[in-house]
């Protein structure tokens, strides 16, 4: 299939029924026991910064892992895989002193997920696969000062994040994915720059991907880290006209769900979410089983909630098989018909009209 | 509202460095934290938006707008608000949008230098993520006549639409306002010719908005700000008629229309609307005359001034003065050991007495709230030097005497009463958590657990608020939940407590809480580790007795059956009737209505029954008992009554529709126009089961509409009005500034207000709009009194008990986008201080209750309404006369 193709699979598949999205990349990857020479494989023995640790770097330095893992997840029952891409940008590879591969890590990235995921649709022609470019947040925030005493500064600028994040879409576009995933936003001033670049790139190459954005909530206040709640932060990357747009990570399904909720209620678009495996235990593992997990799912399915359903941190194979089971018989959300109105944000949403 | 629909949005114009003086010197003088509180003051005083604009030759402009902007990010009481990027350089303008996580606005982006760079700032805006405000400015200059005001903007619009695929729904147009009564005679017509402009705009360009800087506007009278101000009331009064939606102004500076002498609004009518050659001659002769001016307060008794400290605390909280409490905590502070001490000593002390005289019925709840007030203020005072205290000292602070969780359930928007519930406990060293309204269960649930709170608290006034009681109850029973629930708010009951609310949760108990007053005994009763079970022992007794006995009276009370009781509907002489024909059909709007009118209509007793002060007015005023209070509150009222009349807290806006009509049945069926042919909408009413002898009818609401086979042509109205677009800023704006008495006072004259509306609306709908009673001349009282002709029931009430039905009517009337009304999910009305209902115009059509009904009448609505029984039976609950558990169980 051309990838024309496979976005009008996608569309197709999600007017029919709820897609299923993988589930943890770290959370498998852990399960490898890597030491830091199993990082850093044969090409980086010598570079010059611990690699222990740099998941990004291993569709480089151990693809047979991460195909692996995006076999694993397809064989579960996932529509969608996502890239191993979360941290593969400039400015989060700078602590690594990686910056100048980023293009290469993309590249390389989506190619190892189109592998996977044409293997399994030539296996399944009925259930075609699909790959999502993952952009993560980076570790810098771009409305927010990391110093208290000089809440006026920033660490990061809009301009050279949409240049990390550029070079990033650029080598995820060209390494054959078909969707792109804005994913984890904590600043929705991030994300807005992520956008912007994508749809540069979108020019400069001449493709037109859809766009799926995720964001995460950071406490049970139900706001992102830089203080918007879910309508605002819809509001705010309504004008990406995004395939679909929803929360992940955060906490578990339960903790989550009047904040997609909130989202659903006024998205004219369609409602992904994958949330972790409930809360971090005492020793900081995520430990909701699959049926659980699956369970709460469910019922949001039943209640038509839900366009795009995954597992974020502390989900495997498992989980995305019981929930693909889970949710199965329901039909996915019906989009809302949204009234013309001037829908603004603060950190708080405005409507008028 | 999540934060509401606003009929007329007010971005703050005073953090413009083109504009204000005082900013531009501020952000000259790098004073970023003064720049802030100016952003800050205009929020509080409402603004919806802030412009920021630093087009300043002497400023670096793109890194002033960075620097403001980040620190802006930093203020979450200030960026909870949309920020418009004001600039006329674009590089301004894109360093603004690189700082902003929320969607902004641009302001501006024009065809000045043609389509091409037109079309690129666009896209780029649509790339970052922000609506745009476009002025009426081309490559030939800025437009002055309507028509090349209209032309530049459709052309704009096309443009926009069609080539850059920006939605029409995030552009707002400003077709320039100049200044007028220059002395120069082509700027004669500006005014009028803004305000036609907006018309045509708003009638053929689609979804977008109109704005505008007002100040321009009266740029010739600088320094007389009388005028000023005149002229800018005049002006929006209507251009917002016409359709502008949007303004720059300085928010809380705002006269009203009908404020403004006559003489001076006529004169300044003339010049805005250019209705004379001389009009310009004619303002700046009077103007003069209209410089400053301001009103002498009267003299105070200030001899408990003379007393020592601790007294004139005692006597600030008993009288609820806050002038000096200030300086009188100060010097309690300096001579104390601890300022814990000052709180747990003088200001315990005054609280006491407070606590005393209430408890004795000698001061009353207006009272106590305002001595609430003041004791806030002292705390907020002292709260530093504790801070500091336990910063240096590791001193802990007193306990309180225990914690409750006060929330108005999901899907209601009622807290006047709840909000004094909580200032009450408060008052008696409760720490409350008040969770606001449309709160969720599982909010109320995970708050609970999370601040380890002793009693939740839940309120509501609608029915369907019952229902969701009983879901809360039902949740902390399966969430483990073991602390007190109580239940309060008009609708709520004793014996719906016991009968429907307490069978769902058996770890702790339910308890109904009749009114504020009781709540402090029912907490203290609660909180002892001693007395709880004892007192939760006694509750559940009383309510099981309660609720068998009220078992043993619903098997009594014999129902008629529903196909009787048709037969025995009312019955008019339709042949010797015919049904006087509205002056129009279809709907109209009433927006930004005059407040100065409405409250010469608003009933005040249920004002006084709110702050739980029974009787009524005129006379409580004179009352033995109540009088000193009812006056002091009456007077305290009429003194913020007039404040928000004049700084135009709030708006009210109504809309009226009629539509020609005829009964089927207990059904009302409307039709698209006179040839009755198509119907638009069906009004579902329900009838009257209770046992009837004797020739008095079983009435329902559609008996009061010609039946469709009389072949007589009748119509039948609706209407929704609100007096509370802006109540909830205000509200939340006392509440910042520890003011719950003048929180509690805004929501209660919003609410009267509304009803006000309701009732200047239905006189005008008589005399006027419908136009059946063109001379009927009734005084207030005997309006309050509804001798009238016609009648206006509502939804939810006892004509015709479900909410539900508002769904209907607001469909019909667009209510949500004519008056900035919102329906919950149970069917409140939000803003809360909003009224609406059907209009009869039958001379004999009178308000009646439904009483309770049959299963087959709710099988038969079911059918109709097109809901399974289930669904009926929840939105008719509180009407059943029979309990559906017991039918299903039955049938299983």
């Amino acid at each position: 299939m051309t990838r024309e193709e496979r976005i009008e699979a996608l569309k197709k598949a999600a007017k029919e029924r709820i897609l299923i999205l993988d589930g943890a990349m770290g959370t498998m990857i852990q399960r490898y026991k890597l030491d830091e020479s199993g990082y850093r494989g044969e090409r980086f023995k010598d570079h010059s910064h611990d690699l222990k640790g740099n998941n990004d770097l291993l569709v480089l330095s151990q693809p047979k892992i991460i195909s692996e893992i995006h076999n694993a997840y397809f064989e579960a029952g996932a529509d969608i895989a996502e890239t191993n891409t979360f941290n593969a940008q400039a400015i989060s590879q700078a602590d690594y002193g990686l910056e100048d591969i980023a293009y290469e890590m993309n590249v390389a990235a989506a190619k190892l997920a189109r592998e996977a995921a044409d293997a399994w649709t030539t296996k399944t022609p009925d259930k075609p696969r699909f790959v999502a470019g993952a952009i993560g947040p980076t570790n810098r925030t771009a409305s927010i000062s990391p110093d208290v005493n000089n809440p006026g500064f920033r660490n990061v600028s809009f301009d050279a994040l949409v240049e990390a994040y550029s070079t990033q879409a650029r080598g995820l576009i060209e390494g054959g994915v078909d969707i792109i995933l804005i994913e984890t936003v904590f600043d929705t001033l991030n994300a807005k720059a992520a956008g912007y670049a994508v749809e540069q790139v979108f020019d400069e190459l001449g493709v037109h991907l859809p766009i799926m954005i995720s964001g995460t909530i950071t406490d049970l206040s139900g706001r992102n880290l830089s203080g918007q709640t879910p309508e605002a932060f819809w509001y705010s990357m309504q004008h990406l006209e995004p395939f679909s747009i929803g929360l992940n990570c955060s906490f578990g399904a339960e903790q989550l769900r009047p904040s997609v909720d909130e989202i659903a209620r006024v998205a004219g678009t369609y409602v992904s979410v994958y949330p972790n495996a409930g809360l971090p235990n005492e020793m900081g593992e995520y430990d909701e089983s699959p049926e659980f997990m699956a369970g709460l799912l469910e019922d949001w399915a039943k209640n038509g909630l839900i366009n795009i359903v995954g597992g974020c941190c502390g989900t495997t194979p498992d989980h995305i098989r019981a929930i693909a089971a889970a949710v199965a018989k329901y039909k996915p959300r019906k989009l809302p018909k949204v009234e013309h109105k001037l829908r603004l944000s603060g950190l708080e949403p405005f409507v008028h009209g | 509202m999540t934060n509401a629909a606003q009929n007329f949005v007010m971005v703050g114009e005073r953090t413009n460095v083109t504009g204000s003086a005082r900013f531009r010197k501020l952000i000259e003088a790098d004073d970023y934290a003064a720049a802030l509180e100016v952003a800050r003051q205009q929020v509080e005083s409402g603004a919806n938006m802030l412009d920021v604009n630093m087009d300043e030759g002497m400023l670096d402009s793109e890194q002033a707008m960075t620097t403001f902007l980040n620190l802006l990010a930093a203020e979450p009481d200030i960026s909870r608000v949309p920020v418009m990027i004001d600039s006329s350089k674009w590089s301004v303008i894109e360093a603004g949008l690189k700082c902003v996580q929320g969607k902004a606005v641009v302001n501006s982006i024009s065809l000045k230098e043609g389509e091409e760079p037109f079309l690129d700032h666009a896209r780029k805006v649509r790339r970052y993520g922000a609506a745009v405000v476009v002025m009426a400015f081309d490559e030939k200059g800025q437009a002055e006549t309507v028509e090349r005001k209209f032309d530049i903007c459709r052309r704009a619009y096309k443009l926009l639409t069609e080539k850059v695929g920006f939605p029409p729904e995030d552009v707002i147009f400003d077709p320039n306002i100049f200044a007028v009564a220059t002395g120069i005679e082509e700027h004669n017509d500006y005014g009028r010719a803004y305000i036609e402009a907006t018309r045509r705009i708003k009638a053929e360009l689609p979804y977008v908005h109109v704005s505008g800087g007002v100040s321009n506007l009266s740029f010739a009278f600088r320094g007389n700000e009388r005028v000023r101000e005149a002229m800018h009331s005049v002006f929006l009064y209507h251009a917002i008629q016409a359709g502008m939606d949007m303004g720059i102004v300085n928010a809380g500076q705002l006269t009203l229309y009908d404020d403004i002498e006559p003489e001076l609004r006529e004169l300044v009518e003339d010049v805005i609307l250019n209705r004379r050659p001389d009009a310009t001659d004619r303002l700046l002769e009077a103007a003069e005359r209209y410089r400053g001016g301001g009103a002498q307060k009267k003299e105070a008794d200030l001899s408990w001034r003379e007393k020592p400290v601790r007294e004139r605390l005692v006597h600030a909280l008993v009288h609820g003065i806050g002038t000096y409490i200030e300086a009188d905590t100060e010097e309690a502070r300096a001579a104390a050991e601890r300022p814990l001490h000052v709180i747990e000593g003088p200001l315990m002390d005054g609280m006491n007495v407070v606590g005393d005289l209430f408890g004795s019925g000698k001061m009353f709840l207006p009272q106590v709230v305002k001595s609430a007030r003041v004791m806030k203020q002292a705390v907020a005072y002292l709260m530093p030097f504790m801070e500091k205290e336990k910063e240096e000292l590791g001193l802990t602070q007193g306990e309180p005497a225990g914690k409750i969780l006060l929330a108005t359930v999901k899907g209601d928007v009622h807290d006047i009463g709840k909000n004094i519930v909580g200032v009450v406990l408060q008052c008696n060293n409760y720490e409350v958590t008040d969770l606001g309204v449309m709160v969720p269960a599982q909010k109320i649930l995970d708050t609970a657990r999370e601040k380890k709170v002793d009693i939740i608290g839940l309120s509501g006034l609608i029915t369907p608020s019952l229902d969701e009681m009983c879901h809360v109850a039902a949740e902390m029973e399966r969430e483990g939940f073991d602390l007190p629930l109580l239940i309060g708010g008009a609708t709520t009951s004793r014996v719906h407590t016991a009968v429907k609310i307490s069978p769902n949760y058996h770890r702790s108990q339910a308890i109904y809480v009749t009114d504020a007053s009781r709540a402090v005994g029912v907490v203290s009763g609660l909180m002892s580790p001693q007395e709880r079970p004892k007192a939760i022992a006694k509750v559940r007794e009383e309510y099981r007795s309660m609720a068998e006995s009220y078992a043993r009276g619903q098997a009594e009370k014999a129902r008629t059956a529903i196909a009787d009781a048709r037969a025995n509907k009312l019955k008019f002489d339709w042949a010797n009737y015919t049904p006087p024909k509205p002056t129009f059909l279809g709907t109209r709007t009433f927006r930004a209505y005059d407040l100065a009118e409405l409250s010469r209509y608003i009933d005040w007793t249920p004002f006084f029954h709110a702050w739980e002060l029974k009787g009524t007015y005129p006379r409580i005023l004179e009352d033995d008992k109540y009088g000193e209070a009812s006056r002091q509150l009456f007077e305290d009222a009429q003194a913020m009554l007039s404040q928000l009349i004049k700084e135009k807290w709030l708006t009210a806006n109504a809309v009226v529709g009629f539509w020609p009509a005829n009964s089927v049945g207990d059904d009302i069926e409307l039709y698209a126009d006179e040839s009755r042919k198509k119907a638009i909408a069906t009004l579902h009413t329900l009838r009257q089961q209770m046992a009837r002898d004797g020739g008095r009818a079983n009435l329902a609401l559609a008996d009061f509409i010609a039946p469709k086979d009389s072949g007589l042509a009748d119509y039948v109205g609706g209407f929704a009005v609100t007096a509370g677009i802006g109540e909830e800023d205000v509200a939340r704006r006392f509440e910042r500034a520890n003011d719950d008495y003048s929180k509690i006072m805004v929501k209660a004259l919003a609410d009267r207000l509304a009803e006000a509306f309701a009732e200047a609306l239905h006189e005008k709908v008589r005399r006027e709009l419908w136009a059946y009673a063109p001379d009927e001349k009734l005084g207030n009282e005997e309006l309050i009194a509804e001798t009238y002709a016609g009648i206006r029931p509502a939804p939810g009430y006892p004509a015709q008990p479900d909410h539900t039905e508002k769904g209907t009517l607001f469909r019909l009337l667009d209510a949500e986008k004519a008056t900035g009304v919102k329906l919950t999910e149970s069917y409140a009305m939000w803003p809360a201080a909003a009224v609406s209902g059907l209009y009869f115009s039958h001379p004999d059509s009178a308000y009646f209750g439904i009483g309770k009904i049959g299963r087959d009448q709710v099988e038969d609505y079911a059918v109709r309404k097109g809901w399974v029984i289930e669904e009926a039976e929840r939105w008719l609950a509180p009407i059943l006369n029979y309990d559906p558990k017991l039918i299903a169980e039955a049938a299983a």
